[in-house]
């Protein structure tokens, strides 16, 4: 997928600006992260839980090749095939290929943020495959032309009339006089179009939650059910997924989807969960013929090993999305690439480049929810700290802001200095703001005062005042002295 | 209160702060006296300027060294290290600790220093303890949770239970008093387009409780709130925590008009 990122600031604006996306953030807060919470003291030993999925995802990342490779063995025993593919091109042409192969028109896809990724949609129809998203709301920007703004909501920037309206304009079937103004209804309108798609489709692409070493099994997790319909139907199954994401056992994915749903939704579990163990055998009575899973690296296995290895423990629930002040405030698009909020801001760098991504790190109060409600454990406000230092390190390139802050730093390091500074800076600004008692502008600080006062200083610093001893023992002479 | 030798005060490091120092003295001189009053003999070593978070949070990591070496040798004499400031206490507390975890020596002297650093109200329940010594403060109130001081040291109930017996002040709580006002050091400069719709969302939960003021422990995001809230033209007053302790009410808001002229 092409990036915007390096626009951040620019669609951050227009985000703040979008009636519609500010409607549907405003619902975010008390929807998702209220569920979370509930769901969280249901289960008394949540926080134990989210201790074991870290530890769980800890030790696969200091053995990864050993699980992919017993991985892989067991998806060949199962009667599958295992791609391991470098880059999103090696996945899209080995996609391609087996597309080609099976004579493929349509694919039926259902939600992979990998599949963003590598912008495969894109690809495919340029090859003249036709990919049809059938999770409600990948459908729904696929008709839009959008790309997902939230990693388990999709279509979460929008409402539903914006959703009527696209299908009034892109389903040309649908009758005019044909009610849609409930969730109901627009489901059912949608699934009365994917029906024969379904049915029709000649090669089903999903992603996966997790690869289950143990067993070779892929592991999928949905609300809508569309994923089986996806993988059952067609004759061929291709799972795309990314290395991080396998765990050793069966019993160690049952212990993550303890904390994915309920971390994502308030949900227990999901409505559907579903393991695919291989091509259909000769006693199933469906599923596909061809099973294939393309292993993706795409980045990953530079972060093994380094100060962001942590990042490679997400399971991409979307709470630190749906916790983020920030992502709340401007929405997923405004990241300008695949993920969004905290975890966008940390991954989007290491696999576009921190040099595309330069903002991202840094438009972050590091206020803390986000690492407050992983359910890895992944510190995310110091991973994002972690990209600022490398942004500071390793440019020799002097910005104001940089210059800035060298020139306070020197100050800071010299107390002395700092003393005289100070006060002679609170001088000035007490003459200036004197006679209103704050500012509305201020040089170099445009930022805080297009929309903040700044109170105008009373004096000179503290520590100034009670060097000259104007140490007070009670109550009274504190009054005394501010009445003066 | 284990560590303190009996009879003796225990000698308390005020760590002021960089915003207290410079823009709101009054909190500074409130802290010292609420310390005296819980018993403290209260020193201000002339050497503090910043804790280093500016610096910290812009990634620059040498200079963060050399500010955290200055703090920590202007410290690490006291008995302890008192900062009006969740986020300036977290700083030294969590921080530095990390910070120095390639240099042994400094790391020791970090976290000796750790170990002793508080934050004002988590002090003041925590380690010594504070009478009611102010008349009934009439007052409604609701309480902001600073991030680092809420997420980094768990200070929560501190603040409410000091406000409840020191001023006779129950809080009307906000449904998002956890909630980050968008504040963020160097952030609110930098993204300020952002960090006003932050602090907008701030601001619509404090006013929602129907209480005139809006108390927090960090200088930082009450100025952030109390510029925003005086330019909307709204007439909450904003103040630090310590100044409604010690009962200093009679000094004006953030922001708003100051009398005092020397
Ligand atoms: S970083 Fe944590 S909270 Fe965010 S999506 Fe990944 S697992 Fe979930």
């Amino acid at each position: 997928m092409e990036s915007s990122a390096h626009k951040f600031k620019d669609l951050a604006f227009t985000a703040r600006r979008d009636a519609h996306l500010q409607a549907a953030l405003g619902k975010l807060g008390s929807g998702f992260s209220l569920k979370r919470k509930e769901a969280a003291r249901r289960l008394p030993e949540f926080e134990g839980l989210r201790d074991q999925a870290k530890t769980i995802k800890d030790h696969v990342l200091e053995n990864l090749d050993f699980y992919l490779e017993r991985f892989e063995e067991r998806v060949i025993e199962g009667g599958g095939e295992l791609h391991w593919c470098g880059d999103a091109d090696a996945a899209q042409k080995k996609i391609l290929d087996i597309c080609r192969k099976a004579n493929a028109k349509t694919v039926t896809k259902s939600k992979s943020m990998i599949g963003e990724e590598i912008a495969i949609n894109e690809f495919l129809e340029k090859n003249n495959i036709e990919p049809i998203e059938t999770d409600l709301g990948e459908y729904i920007i696929q008709l839009r032309g959008e790309t997902p703004s939230h990693i388990i909501a999709p279509a979460v920037h929008l409402n539903m009339g914006q959703v009527e309206d696209t299908f009034r304009e892109k389903h040309t079937t649908l009758e005019p006089g044909r009610k849609l103004d409930e969730p109901q209804r627009l489901l059912e309108e949608a699934r009365s179009q994917l029906r024969d798609k379904f049915l029709n489709a000649d090669v089903g692409i999903t992603g996966a939650n997790m690869l289950i070493a143990e067993t070779g099994s892929t592991v999928l997790v949905t609300n809508e059910g569309n994923a089986d319909l996806t993988h059952t139907l067609p004759r061929i199954h291709i799972v795309i997924a990314t290395l991080e994401k396998v765990v050793p056992t069966l019993e160690d994915a049952t212990s993550i989807l303890r904390v994915l749903a309920r971390s994502a939704t308030g949900q227990e579990m999901s409505v559907y969960t579903t393991f695919c163990t291989g091509p259909k055998k000769s006693k199933d009575e469906d599923g596909p013929d061809e099973y294939h899973v393309i292993l993706l690296d795409n980045g990953r296995s530079e972060l093994l090993g380094s100060e962001f290895q942590d990042m490679l423990r997400c399971i991409r629930c979307g709470a630190c999305l749906n916790h983020c002040p920030v992502y709340q405030t401007i929405g997923g698009h405004a990241y300008g690439w695949v993920y969004s909020g905290p975890m966008g801001a940390v991954l989007i760098p290491a696999l576009i480049g921190l040099d595309r991504a330069g903002d991202l790190p840094n438009a972050s109060t590091l206020c803390g929810q986000c690492e407050a409600v992983c359910p890895m454990r992944i510190p995310l406000p110091g991973l994002l700290r972690a990209w600022r230092t490398k942004q500071f390190e390793g440019s020799e390139k002097n910005t104001l802001g940089k210059i800035l802050l060298k020139v306070w730093v020197t100050f800071v390091k010299s107390p002395k200095l700092y003393r005289g500074a100070m006060n002679f800076i609170l001088m000035i600004l007490e003459i200036f703001g004197r006679k209103s008692g704050g500012f509305q502008w201020l040089p170099l600080a445009k930022g805080w005062t297009q929309s903040r006062d700044f109170p105008s200083p009373a004096g000179p610093t503290f520590v100034s005042q009670w060097k000259k001893g104007l140490l007070m023992s009670d109550q009274e002479e504190l009054q005394k002295r501010q009445k003066k | 209160m284990s560590d303190i030798v009996k009879n003796k005060a225990p000698v308390v490091g005020l760590f002021v702060t960089c915003l207290v120092d410079t823009l709101r003295p009054e909190v500074g001189f409130a802290s010292a006296l609420l310390l005296q009053r819980a018993g403290c003999r209260v020193e201000v070593p002339l050497s503090q300027t910043c804790c280093g978070q500016p610096a910290y949070n812009a990634g620059a990591r040498a200079d963060t060294k050399a500010i955290a070496k200055n703090v920590i040798t202007s410290f690490e004499g006291y008995d302890y290290l008192v900062a009006p400031s969740g986020s300036c206490a977290g700083m030294i507390k969590e921080h530095y600790p990390k910070i120095f975890k390639a240099e042994k020596k400094w790391k020791n002297r970090a976290e000796a220093l750790a170990i002793k650093t508080f934050e004002l109200t988590q002090f003041l329940s925590e380690e010594v303890s504070i009478n009611a010594s102010t008349p009934e403060t009439r007052i409604t109130a609701t309480y902001h949770d600073a991030c680092s001081g809420l997420r980094e040291l768990k200070i929560k109930q501190q603040p409410r239970e000091l406000l409840l017996k020191v001023s006779g002040i129950s809080l009307k709580e906000g449904k998002e008093a956890e909630r980050c006002c968008g504040f963020g050091g160097l952030f609110c400069v930098k993204y300020g387009d952002i960090s006003t719709g932050m602090v907008d969302e701030k601001i619509a939960d404090l006013e929602a409780t129907g209480a005139e003021t809006v108390l927090g422990g960090d200088l930082g995001c009450l100025l952030n709130i109390a510029g925003r809230l005086k330019r909307v033209g709204s007439s909450m007053e904003v103040r630090h925590i310590a100044e409604v302790l010690v009962g200093s009410l009679d000094v004006p808001a953030i922001l708003k008009t100051r009398k005092i002229k020397k």
